[in-house]
């Protein structure tokens, strides 16, 4: 296994539609990375309420919409937009380069639960 | 021992009455006879009946179980032939006598049946009774010609109800005026144009001389020899009080039954009450003044002089055929002293006309829009000196409070017409029971139920009661994009927008949400007729990968059976499919499809191939399916062919896109075994023609579908449906349910605006939805050309260590 500490390539930017998102498996890890108009964002591919496939969600501004059941999810700091929500979701710092995404898997974040 | 209380009579009157006295007083017995073997019913609602839009047993107001719990012996399909006044009994048809302290008069008005030769053949009826209606709808059968002699608001309504059970109707006038007592002659032509534009013929005047035919009618001959071809007759030319009883007990009867302000009659033991009476030499066709002679009589017997009645205010407020008409004052312009002003508006179909005496008003009609007529009648009542309003007088200034105009209503003033509520009945519902929302009023106090007419007015005074009163209906689609469906349908045709993005940029905050870009993603479809730029980062993930996302993230497959039916080919396919691809549950859903449950999204386009079945949009908000019965092709009871129907209606409509799911149902007999009456659009079919129903329900809400139109043949039932479905389309808020858009717009609007639009209007309607057809793909096809080629396929990192 690569160091973790290494900026991972994933995939050419094409590959993820503007304002959508897809999922990644990086081994037991799976990832949603998400691309807005200037820049990509990745988190966790998993709803922490119950489980739902983040990557499926509508994009509004920088935030996502859970699928199954309507949590949603600030992109940037995983933390939830409605306090009254259960937990976060982590974060993995993303960039692009020569049109291709790269995530940092040592840099996962995630914030203390919303007070 | 209580007083005996004997009333005749069980219709609204009556019992109104009866009710008002039990709130008063527990010192009568109480025996009611009717003469009509039914509980006491709503009259006013008959017209609804004909047309098909209420039960018999929805128009019911008092039940048996309303007689049982106040103790009041009902004595229905017994008629008084006479009363006995010295010995104080009534004596029924059979002889048998009963005896009273107190006797109240409630005997109604019959229909007026002029003396033209042939009114006794078959097939001419009155429109008075339950019965009455009963025979009419036994009689009503598309294509029937019928013909309606009398054009007052009773005639109108047969005239409407026959039209609805597809009969070609034409309506027959003495007058030159429709609704002469409450219209002039432009307001009269105003309406008149309105019920033609319904596909109805008017002919005035026209004076009946005779009705032919050999036994049952062929048709109408007039004074001037003209004739008119009719298979059935509907006598509806007046009505006159049933004052006989009366006259022959010696009471003192002209037209009908004399009563005095406290609805006495020349007998001090004896009342009356309802349109039997004639008070200051008027007698009652409307019924708001009877509710209120009820209250009055109810003060009377029990001694009581505290109210006395004053006579009806001459004011009608009446919705005929989805015209909202108000006469109020004396309309007659001839009168010394009297000037007029008059408003119209022939393409809104408005007409105002006000008559002023001294300055002050002194009479109106109003036809197409009666906003203003409470404006108008405190104006009226008030007796006020208008010199400060004459230049706004046809357009008063709308209070900016919306409260106050009905805050200054006092309590007795009736509001719903139909009903009899009074302002002061709904205040005091809204207190008691602590009611927010106009539903909540309509079932306590049930105005509003009826003619829809004074809805505005309910709500006026839920927002200035009612503390945290809630309006029902959305106005606004969501914070990212305020504005209303309809403005924002004009705007994206008005600018021309073609995307989502466009869309937000111009007029939302550019970042939208997934209760907005849905939404906008399905009017930006349906205004485009499919022309639009699709952008599926606007759409929820079922719409991007065309199947329904389950719990675990895996998606559900359901291909297209049309009309429920399949082949054992299909079957083998479909069972190849789940063996193939592990699909962990294989089910048959309610819709007589299969669903393939647990498929993973990389799957998608291989299932589908494999299935070689189109898409059955089973998640979307789009044509689900149409379930149908056996129908005529194997049934012994079926009447019509409903599975091939079925299959043809669900090809007509499939692949498109609704503002929320649509699922249709067709079934070849009443029976009903496909349950059509209760899916968002259906047909029932008959022999000789089929019903088409639409805004049906059985899910979370469970609502019977309304009948939209009576038709013929197979083509005319599929064409009533295809322009429901694209006025549903056109003008349903997103996430609008067939069924509530059916309440929210009033099936009458709905008929008006799609069946029986003008031919014209109705090309229109088809034309779009078949733009929008031709456009229409099988989403399934996707696998071939998918819209982004990571639609279906999971990434797989460059740098592959971790997978």
């Amino acid at each position: 296994m690569k160091d973790t500490h290494e900026w991972v390539a994933i995939t050419k930017i094409e590959s993820i539609p503007l304002r959508e998102g897809r999922a990644v498996a990086m081994g037991d890890l799976e990832l949603a990375i998400f691309r807005l108009e200037s820049r990509c964002l990745t988190i966790e591919n998993r709803c922490p309420h119950k489980g739902g496939p983040l990557c499926d969600g509508i994009v509004s501004g920088a935030t996502v919409v859970c699928p199954l059941h309507g949590q949603r999810f600030d992109l940037e700091s995983g933390m939830p937009v409605l306090a009254s929500q259960p937990a976060c979701v982590a974060t993995f710092p993303t960039r692009v380069e020569n049109g291709v995404i790269f995530v940092r898997l040592s840099g996962r974040k995630q914030q203390e639960q919303a007070a | 021992m209580k007083e005996q209380l004997v009333v005749v009579g069980n219709g609204m009157a009556g019992v109104a009455c009866v009710e008002q006295i039990l709130k008063k007083t527990d010192k009568f017995e109480i025996t009611i006879f009717g003469d009509e073997p039914h509980a006491n019913y709503n009259r006013i609602l008959l017209s609804l009946v004909l047309a098909g839009e209420k039960s018999p047993q929805e128009i019911v107001i008092n039940d048996t179980e309303w007689y049982q719990t106040h103790g009041i012996r009902a004595r229905l399909g017994v008629r008084i032939a006479a009363i006995d006044r010295a010995r104080r009994v009534v004596v029924d048809d059979d002889g048998g006598e009963t005896e009273y302290d107190k006797l109240i008069l409630a005997t109604g008005s019959a229909a007026f049946i002029p003396p033209i030769p042939g009114v006794d053949k078959q097939n001419v009826h009155v429109f008075r009774t339950l019965d009455d209606t009963r025979a009419l709808l036994e009689k009503a059968r598309p294509g029937l010609k019928a013909a309606v002699i009398g054009g007052g608001l009773l005639g109108l309504e047969a005239a409407r109800g026959l039209q609805v059970r597809g009969c070609e109707v034409t309506v027959v006038h003495l007058m030159e005026t429709l609704m002469e007592r409450q219209l002039d002659a432009t307001g009269g032509e105003y309406l008149k144009r309105k019920i033609e534009s319904l596909g109805i013929r008017v002919m005035l005047p026209r004076e009946t001389a005779a009705l032919f035919g050999n036994g049952r009618v062929d048709g109408l001959r007039f004074a001037s020899g003209e004739e008119l071809e009719a298979e059935l007759v509907v006598v509806a030319a007046g009505i006159r009080p049933n004052a006989e009883l009366a006259r022959a007990a010696g009471l003192e009867v002209r037209r009908g039954v004399i009563v005095n302000d406290y609805l006495e009659t020349s007998d001090p033991r004896i009342f009356a009450v309802g349109e039997c009476t004639e008070h200051r030499g008027q007698t009652f066709g409307l019924v708001a003044p009877l509710f209120e002679q009820g209250r009055v009589l109810a003060t009377a017997i029990t001694g009581g002089r505290s109210v006395s009645f004053e006579g009806a205010s001459p004011a009608a407020k009446l919705k005929i055929m989805g015209v909202d008409i108000f006469s109020g004052g004396s309309i007659d312009e001839s009168e010394p002293g009297v000037e007029t002003v008059r408003y119209e508006d022939p393409s809104l179909g408005v007409y105002k006309k006000l008559l002023l005496k001294d300055n002050r008003l002194h009479g109106m009609i109003l036809v197409g829009d009666t906003e203003d007529e409470p404006v108008y009648m405190e104006w009226m009542r008030g007796e006020t000196d208008l010199t400060p309003f004459r230049r706004q007088i046809l357009f008063p200034p709308r209070d900016a409070d919306p409260g106050r105009q009905v805050a200054d209503m006092p309590d007795s003033e009736v509001i719903c017409g139909c009903n009899g509520v009074r302002k002061g009945d709904i205040i005091e519902a809204i207190h008691d029971h602590g009611i927010t929302t106009l539903a909540g009023v309509k079932q306590r106090t049930r105005a509003s139920t009826s003619c829809g007419s004074c809805t505005n007015l309910c709500e006026k005074l839920l927002r200035a009661v009612a503390p945290d009163f809630q309006v029902e209906t959305r106005t606004s689609l969501c914070a990212c994009v305020p504005f209303s469906y309809e403005q924002l349908r004009g705007i994206i045709r008005g600018q021309k927008l073609k995307s989502v993005e466009e869309a937000l940029n111009v007029y939302g905050n550019r970042k939208g949400c997934e209760v907005c870009k849905p939404a906008l993603s399905y009017l930006l479809d349906m205004v485009w007729c499919g022309e639009h730029e699709e952008d599926r980062s606007a759409r929820f993930i079922n719409d991007r990968v065309h199947a329904n996302i389950q719990k675990d993230g895996t998606f559900s497959v359901v291909p297209r059976m049309r009309g429920g039916v399949t082949t054992p080919d299909e079957l083998r396919r479909i069972a190849q499919v789940a063996e193939k691809y592990k699909v962990p549950m294989v089910k048959v859903t309610g819709s007589q499809r299969i669903d393939l449950l647990g498929v993973k999204k990389a799957d998608l386009p291989k299932v589908w191939a494999d299935l070689g079945m189109p898409s059955g949009q089973a998640y979307t908000k789009g044509v689900r399916m149409v379930k149908t019965c056996v129908g005529s092709e194997f049934c012994r009871f079926g009447v019509q062919d409903s599975t091939q129907t079925g299959i043809e209606l669900e090809r007509r409509l499939e692949h498109l896109y609704t503002p929320h799911k649509f699922k249709m149902g067709v079934v070849g007999c009443p029976r009903n075994c496909a349950e059509a009456t209760v899916k968002d659009l259906g047909m029932v079919g008959q022999e000789g023609s089929w019903q088409v129903v639409v805004g049906g329900a059985a899910g979370k809400s469970v609502r019977k579908a309304d009948l939209l139109i009576t038709v013929e043949t197979t083509e005319q039932a599929l064409e009533a449906c295809e322009l429901f479905f694209q006025y549903y389309r056109e003008n349903a808020n997103y996430l609008e349910r067939s069924y509530d858009f059916v309440e929210r717009l009033g099936i009458e609007k709905i008929r008006k605006e799609t069946v029986y639009a003008p031919e014209a209007e109705k090309k229109k309607l088809l034309d779009r939805l078949a733009r929008s057809k031709a456009l229409a793909k099988d989403a399934w096809l996707e696998r071939n050309a998918p819209v982004n080629p990571t639609q279906f396929v999971q990434i797989q990192p460059m740098e592959n260590s971790y997978a």
